[in-house]
């Protein structure tokens, strides 16, 4: 049994010309010790897929539809108690903004003794000795120090990696990570991204992570979910994806990440022309049609569900333009390889 | 890096603590240090009345009325040769107990309405705004004098018509502080960890809704003591003999053209340790900005 199943997972936004549907039949599994990836655009329903699973959809939104399945419960189902049960021990969740996401008047260490102590029983003292154990673990120097330190006296890794901290205080089986690095610069993101797969080959900790950055996903994930306007349009294996994306959105994706090989170079990326779509349009068929490069005159009715590709694999456009290697002269997989 | 890094152990836990207070003291701007000081001073004197002043505040001297500022009575004397000194020392303390009083007891009883009414919305805050509005809206002055008109003349009426208002001015600030804090991530991050709304609104929110009030009560201060030394002027607050700044300056005015310094001197005590507060209190709301911003 896979550790989280979403299925048909529907994200609705209330507003006067009726509802303004956000995620529209997301399907997602992740397995036990495995490490998902989320990526997509913004407004692509990215963070929202991964805060149903927290059952934090920010208001008004609504879950409108789906299942979202942990280890066999129902979340959608959870109340009360049993919620807050839920996300104290089973989920940790570490979000975008690292600054914002510590309590300003309280010790960076009495935060994460304060999780210890209401999340697993531990008394005052054991629980000082355990969150500096932890400020050890996600790399923070000097933790017996760190510890009283106030958030606005650290930097913004510094502050992510004491929430990676109190996120993984309760040990939980399942680690959202919304963004983690997007706040962060380049160098810092790196070490963060270290210490997530540090955290995921010591611990055996399963992970969402959520990117718009493919070469984050890449250094971190197993299996990666390409989301674009409210749907997944593909996924597979991370290694297979970047390779060989069926998905002409994903294409797209790919071919917008700026390499250092190509600077100056006459072979410069593509960027993708256009915006993605209002969340009051009604697209009919594909949501990628009007942007897409291989666009059909059948594209206005296909359906966007998931078909199978292969073993692992499946992809939302039945047009398959780029099934059998590509039809661009330039191949993204030589470039890159 | 300073050399207590290398301190190992427990003294490492207090000498950070006593070091970031020193290093949050030393960088307060020069208003507030200042002001800082000045309030120190004033408080001290008064707090220590019976010690640092030179005579008892209704110590009469019939050998030396209306005597002018001297060496033997700082702010000279009154009608009855009362050191006007000793009696402003006293009257700033009794002031002084007073204003915090009603200043520092209506200030948690609002923030905590406040936040209440801001993190749960709906009916909560509906109730409890709409009584914070009627309070406020309520004429002040009218208020407290239609208390002395109850119960009589007497610091009475300033004890229960100030608190009675108050606290609303702080359950509006601390409301809309709230309003603000609800939707911070630290707040999100409370839900996401499983805490109960009971430990994130009064361990995580409440804290941070102090701030502001607090901030706000150093204005409130100075208006409380102005309010207390206006009432006791105008009869309706403490009553003489009892020594109080209100009622020092108001026996002074007969004689002000003969002997400035009964009116003079103590209400220049007023002022100056008014300005004291206020400059702490601005000082406090730039640094607190400063902090949001953050």
């Amino acid at each position: 049994m896979s550790l989280l199943e979403i299925s048909d997972l529907r994200v609705e936004f209330p507003s006067d010309e009726g509802p303004l549907v956000a995620v529209k039949g997301a399907d997602l599994i992740v397995e036990q010790g495995e490490v998902v990836g989320l990526v997509g655009e913004s407004g692509s329903g990215k963070s929202l897929t991964c805060r149903s699973v927290m059952r934090m959809i920010p208001k008004p939104g609504r879950l409108a539809g789906g299942q979202i399945v942990f280890d066999g419960d129902d979340v959608t189902a959870l109340r009360g108690p049993k919620l807050r049960d839920f996300r104290a021990h089973s989920v940790g969740m570490v979000s975008q903004n690292p600054f914002g996401s510590l309590n300003p008047v309280f010790r960076v260490g009495a935060q994460v003794a304060e999780t210890l102590r209401v999340n697993r029983g531990m008394g005052r003292k054991s629980a000082r000795t355990e969150a500096v154990a932890l400020l050890d673990r996600v790399g923070i120097a000097d933790p017996e120090r760190r510890y009283l330190a106030y958030p606005h006296e650290l930097s913004g890794g510094m502050c992510q990696r004491v929430m990676i901290a109190l996120a993984t205080a309760s040990n939980p089986r399942l680690l959202l990570a919304d963004e983690p690095t997007t706040a962060l610069d380049v160098t810092t993101q790196a070490q963060i991204l270290r210490l997530l797969v540090r955290m995921r080959r010591e611990q055996g900790m399963t992970m969402l992570l959520v990117s718009h950055d493919f070469g984050v996903i890449s250094e971190v994930c197993d299996r990666v979910a390409v989301m674009y306007g409210g749907y997944i349009v593909e996924t597979g294996p991370v290694d297979e994806i970047y390779h060989d994306p069926q998905h002409p959105y994903t294409r797209a994706l790919l071919d917008s990440i700026p390499e250092l090989d190509s600077a100056g170079s006459s072979s410069r990326r593509e960027p993708l022309s256009g915006y993605p779509p209002e969340l009051s349009e009604r697209v009919e068929g594909c949501v990628f049609a009007p942007r897409c490069r291989f666009a059909r005159p059948e594209c206005g009715s296909v359906s966007m569900e998931l078909e199978p590709l292969g073993p692992g694999r499946a992809s939302a456009c039945p047009v398959r333009p780029l099934a059998g290697g590509c039809a661009d002269p330039q191949s993204r997989a030589e470039t890159s390889a | 890096m300073s050399s207590a890094a290398t301190a190992n152990g427990t003294s490492l836990r207090s000498s950070s603590r006593a070091r970031t207070v020193l290093r949050t003291a030393g960088t307060l701007p020069l208003g507030v240090k200042i002001g800082g000081l000045v309030v120190a001073i004033f408080a001290l004197a008064a707090i220590f009345a019976p010690l640092v002043a030179p005579y008892g505040p209704d110590q009469l001297d019939l050998n030396a009325i209306f005597a002018a500022p001297s060496s033997a009575h700082w702010f000279g004397t009154d009608d009855t040769g009362r050191d006007v000194f000793s009696r402003t020392l006293y009257g700033l303390r009794l002031d002084l107990a007073l204003a915090l009083l009603v200043t520092y007891i209506p200030l948690p009883l609002g923030a905590l309405a406040g936040a209440v009414a801001g993190f749960f919305g709906g009916w909560a805050d509906t109730i409890i705004s709409r009584i914070a509005d009627v309070m406020i809206s309520f004429p002040f002055i009218v208020l407290i004098i239609a208390i002395v008109a109850i119960i009589g003349p007497g610091v009475e009426a300033f004890l229960i018509g100030v608190p009675l208002a108050a606290w609303a001015l702080y359950a509006r600030l601390a409301r809309s502080r709230m309003l603000v804090l609800r939707e911070q991530p630290f707040m999100l991050a409370t839900a996401a960890l499983g805490y109960s709304r009971r430990r994130a609104l009064f361990r995580h929110a409440f804290p941070n809704v102090l701030r502001p009030c607090l901030v706000y009560s150093t204005v409130d201060l100075i208006g409380n003591l102005l309010l207390l030394a206006g009432l006791s002027y105008l009869g309706v607050g403490i009553q003489p003999p009892t020594a109080d700044l209100g009622s020092i300056i108001s026996s002074g005015q007969p004689y002000l053209l003969t002997a400035w310094w009964i009116t003079t001197l103590p209400g220049l005590t007023l002022v100056a340790f008014g300005v004291g507060v206020g400059l702490v209190g601005e000082g406090l709301a730039d640094r607190s900005s400063e902090w949001s911003a953050q």
